[in-house]
């Protein structure tokens, strides 16, 4: 009961405290957007000027900056992002609800994927510490980590949609099979390195007093892990969960690209190099609460898992 | 621990077998395109119905997401390419490029080449059943130049009177040069003769829109279920960034001779990605290939890659406000001289790009490029000409001329801008620098002229002429990056914008590229090709150097392993088409007969437009049109439809005459 309003009391401090983050995130953003060189509307064509007044005078462009910043905050207040100037037919709100579903799907996916085969992995290495087993384990995880998903991609969409036929060569349609492959891609990288992660600290939990008191009680090896290592060895990659859920939720552009996926990181990329000022602003925005929320969640989920850092020691 | 080992032994040794059969099963690959049967056509040109297939999807790799499918709004060659199937404008385009008749079924420009009239076809709907009228014309254009539409490519609309005051914001939209003369009768006053304006009518910032449809739906009007259009297509389905879907518009004029149900476009982004869905089946057209994989698709896809000259030019700019390249004509030839186009084509470009020696791209009509003398020696006298004119402007080995190559990323602009480095080092010992910069700064930088010197730069033509290309080097054009000016060059440009005479014209810019070639403030490179893959059952569209293609003239043929008992019926066809063809030819007046609309196309409705002693034969899409001339027209020299050389070298006959007659007044 205490511990709980302790920690009631920890998420709201944690919430309001994303306010002044998040506003300092939308000044520093739309100001650097804002100093880089070119603008939208800049292309080899020429823009007689007239029509450039046009464009600027209907996207705000033609304010001072502060104004801009000032009416830009004004929607945000409301949640409003404004229209694209890249996809003109789109507000930023509809480009980002559009692209929101497939990457959760795809980040999701590739998350519940990698965390369970990567501490599974992990654990298995652990426990067969410095036999074959866990060399070959760790050598294989060693290679996805430094195999960029670049090469991993083309190779994967070559042997399993050009050769054997069995999945799509990119395209989205919402099908699992359409699915398969950028999942895998993106996990790999993600599994090893959970795989690696707990392993370290399996080992080290291991080979800790509280194991050894409990393997004396006379406790089943099964049980000495299950109940008393795996929570331990798992902090370290819960911490790692929270930027790693929200690094594969906010996409890949590289991913987004290899298999034409409609997700959100391209726009983030896209964006900036066309100077959507107002899709990258969106992107960003949301970006920035996705991390926090995510890095929040996995703070709980830590207190959870680690008495030492509950917030209410007194009980 | 044993079955550990074995589980992940396998993957990788199954990744390694994949990877090593890879070779051995390109062919099967290959095999999976079928053959088609022969292409038999009709003798109106379309294909006979037996051969065809029966499944007509098309499914077209688009490069990109389109910024827009608002006409009016859409620049980018991705919006293009949908808007041409989605909308019709007053021209249209043949497979092979040619202007056709669009919605307007004939057209006069008067003898000051200022008044365009247009007729409109009365047989052509809205995708919701309502007629085109010129109405619609009128408020498409008007929404166009309208400064609160805010187009971006509303530039377009430039030539037409009062457009650049209305854009400006200056006059309201009412006081653009269009008129409606009746329900369907144009008229579109020029500010200058604008021999390419009906060019121009192909592109989407002319095209008209439906007026309700755009004041009900507002912003949202471009999407589906909202879109109203009068192309040959509808957009049935638009999910962003993963696929859009048109389907056959029934209410088009021309339905009956439009085979393809459905057209899916993807904004396949990365080239390889295409490519792998292309062999697999699931693409039959794409944007582009893969730049470095010529030889490999030369020789499994024989059939599927196809390459075409394009209407633009590669080259590099020099910025001639700073040194060392102010007032140095003799150095800029220097460097132009020293390069060897036919080894950068063949090693960095590979493609087939056309080497180049001009700043207009070959393959405009009737346009003759000023070939200079240069380009038909040999390198090594190239070369040694670049040495003595580099020797001349006061550079030798111990003195090397420096300078920095800026270039931005894409497709070998980086190896172009290597191999140019080192050819130029080789032969005449030039320490230059290379320099990347992201596009929007690179942009930037060459628009100010402050750091460039020499950049890299390349231009492709929205319509087939000249002018368009040469225009990039009058003083106080927005994108002269070179800081050329030159008031001989300018007045020639003025004198070709104000020509009305096609023969006069072209020899104008002769002279004018001519003059921007002695002068070399640009380094011609090469002329850029498309490059894609196209399924072999694919027909109906042709190579053309705009690189236009419309789906409504495509079609699928059989696979050869269809090919049953059938060809029979061919003869009995042709003879049916035959006899409606010459039964226009006679009258003059059934215009639209064999294909569409017989009602809407009696002679009592056409003739109110019709100009006595004129005669326009069929229209039957996918057929050449042919045309005789009036010998006189309400206002000057009529032009109908047709073939654009025979009809402006008559008008050019005609002219010539004139001037003979009164003297000449050149």
């Amino acid at each position: 009961m205490i511990q709980n309003s302790g920690m009631a009391r920890h998420a709201l401090l944690r919430l309001v405290g994303l306010i002044p983050t998040l506003l300092m995130l939308i000044t520093v953003a739309f100001f650097l957007m804002r100093v880089a060189p070119g603008g939208p509307f800049d292309t080899e064509k020429d823009l007689p000027e007239d029509i450039e007044a046009n464009l600027n005078a209907k996207y705000h462009l033609d304010e001072p900056v502060l104004s801009q910043y000032f009416r830009y905050l004004g929607q945000v207040a409301v949640l409003d992002f404004g229209p694209s100037i890249q996809y003109k037919d789109w507000t930023v709100n509809e480009l980002i609800g559009q692209g929101i579903p497939v990457s959760l799907t795809i980040g999701m996916a590739a998350m519940v994927l990698s965390f369970f085969l990567g501490t599974a992995l992990g654990i298995t290495a652990a426990l067969r510490q410095n036999t074959r087993a866990d060399y070959s384990l760790m050598g294989v995880a060693m290679l996805g980590i430094s195999i960029p998903n670049f090469v991993i991609a083309p190779i994967l969409i070559l042997l399993l949609a050009v050769y054997a036929g069995w999945l799509p060569a990119g395209g989205w349609d919402w099908s699992i099979a359409s699915m398969v492959l950028p999942v895998v891609t993106l996990a790999l990288p993600v599994t090893a390195y959970i795989a690696r992660l707990t392993r370290g600290s399996m080992i080290e939990v291991m080979h800790s007093n509280f194991i050894r008191s409990a393997r004396a009680k006379g406790l089943p090896e099964s049980v000495v892990i299950r109940r008393h290592a795996l929570r331990p060895a798992l902090l370290p990659v819960i911490s790692f969960l929270g930027p790693a859920t929200a690094g594969m939720i906010s996409g890949s552009v590289v991913i987004e690209r290899i298999f034409s996926i409609p997700g959100l990181g391209s726009y983030f990329v896209q964006g900036a190099l066309n100077r959507d000022y107002t899709l990258v602003m969106g992107v960003v925005i949301f970006y920035g609460v996705l991390i926090i929320v995510l890095n929040f969640l996995v703070d709980l989920i830590y207190a959870w898992l680690n008495p030492k850092v509950r917030y209410d020691e007194n009980r | 621990m044993s079955l550990l080992r074995q589980l992940f032994v396998l993957p990788i040794l199954l990744l390694f077998l994949g990877a090593c059969g890879s070779d051995n099963r390109n062919p099967s690959a290959v095999d999976r395109h079928v053959r088609p049967v022969d292409l038999v056509l009709t003798e109106d040109g379309r294909p006979i119905p037996s051969i065809l297939a029966l499944e007509q999807v098309l499914h077209r790799d688009n490069g990109e997401e389109p910024q827009t499918l608002d006409p009016h709004l859409a620049e980018g060659l991705p919006s293009a390419h949908i808007l041409r199937d989605l909308f019709e404008g007053l021209t249209a385009e043949s497979p092979e490029g040619r202007i056709i008749p669009g919605a307007a079924i004939r057209w006069n420009i008067s003898r000051d080449g200022k008044t365009f009239t247009f007729y409109l076809r009365r047989d052509a709907l809205w995708s919701n059943g309502d007629p085109v009228t010129a109405q619609d014309f009128v408020y498409g254009l008007r929404r166009s130049a309208d400064p609160a539409t805010a187009s971006g490519y509303a530039q377009v609309l430039l030539p037409i009177q009062n457009a650049a005051e209305v854009l400006a914001g200056d006059l309201p939209t009412s006081e653009l040069g269009v008129v409606a003369m009746d329900e369907f009768t144009l008229q579109i006053i020029m500010r200058d003769p604008t021999p390419y304006f009906l060019h121009l009518l192909s592109h989407s910032s002319t095209y008209p829109v439906h007026e309700a449809n755009v004041l009900e739906q507002g912003h949202s009007f471009s999407r589906p279920g909202n879109l109203i259009s009068n192309g040959a297509y509808i957009l049935k389905d638009w999910t962003i960034r993963s696929s859009i879907e048109l389907v056959k518009n029934e209410h088009y004029w021309n339905a009956e001779n439009v085979i393809l149900e459905k057209v899916f476009y993807y904004p396949f982004e990365d080239q390889s990605t295409a490519l792998k869905r292309f062999r697999k089946g699931r693409l039959h057209w794409t944007a582009s290939v893969p730049s470095n994989q010529f030889a490999w698709l030369k020789k499994h896809f024989p059939d599927e890659l196809m390459i075409s000259p394009w209407l633009g030019s590669y080259y590099f700019g020099f910025n001639l406000e700073r040194e060392p390249f102010i007032e140095n004509p003799g150095l800029r030839r220097a460097l132009a001289l020293a390069i060897d186009r036919d080894l950068l084509t063949e090693k960095v470009t590979q493609f087939g790009e056309l080497p180049s020696y001009t700043l207009v791209p070959p393959g405009i009509r009737d346009y003759v490029l000023p070939v200079p003398d240069w380009a038909e020696w040999t390198q090594d006298e190239r070369n040694a000409e670049a040495r003595r004119l580099y020797a001349e402007a006061g550079y030798s080995e111990e003195n090397p001329l420096r300078f920095e190559i800026r270039y931005t990323n894409g497709e070998n602009n980086k190896k172009m801008a290597l191999a140019a480095s080192s050819l130029w080092k080789q032969v005449l010992g030039v320490q230059a620098t290379l320099l990347n910069e992201e596009y929007k700064v690179f942009l930037q930088n060459r628009e100010r002229k402050v750091l460039t010197q020499v950049f890299q730069a390349g231009w492709i033509s929205d319509y087939a002429d000249a002018y368009s290309f040469l225009n990039l080097f009058r003083t106080g054009y927005g994108r002269n990056d070179f800081g050329y000016s030159n008031n001989m060059y300018d007045s020639l440009l003025d004198e070709v914008a104000a020509e009305r005479i096609p023969s006069r014209r072209r020899r104008l810019m002769f002279e004018t590229e001519r003059l921007l070639l002695t002068e070399m403030p640009f380094i011609p490179l090469y002329t850029y090709v498309t490059k894609r893959m196209v399924n072999p059952r694919l027909k109906g569209w042709q190579a053309n150097v705009m690189d236009h293609h419309y789906s409504k003239d495509m079609f699928f043929l059989k696979a050869e392993s269809e090919l049953l008992e059938e060809i029979t019926v061919t003869g009995q066809r042709n003879d049916a088409n035959l006899i409606e063809e010459t039964d226009s030819e006679v009258t003059g007046l059934e215009a639209e007969t064999p294909t569409a609309g017989q009602d809407a196309a009696t002679p009592a409705e056409q003739n109110e437009t019709e100009i006595p002693g004129e005669a326009v034969e069929s229209v039957i899409p996918g057929e050449n049109v042919e045309t005789t001339m009036p010998e006189e027209a309400d206002d000057g020299t009529a032009k109908p439809p047709g073939e654009e050389t025979e009809t402006e070298e008559e008008i050019e006959n005609v002219l010539d005459e004139v001037d003979t007659t009164s003297g000449g007044t050149v």
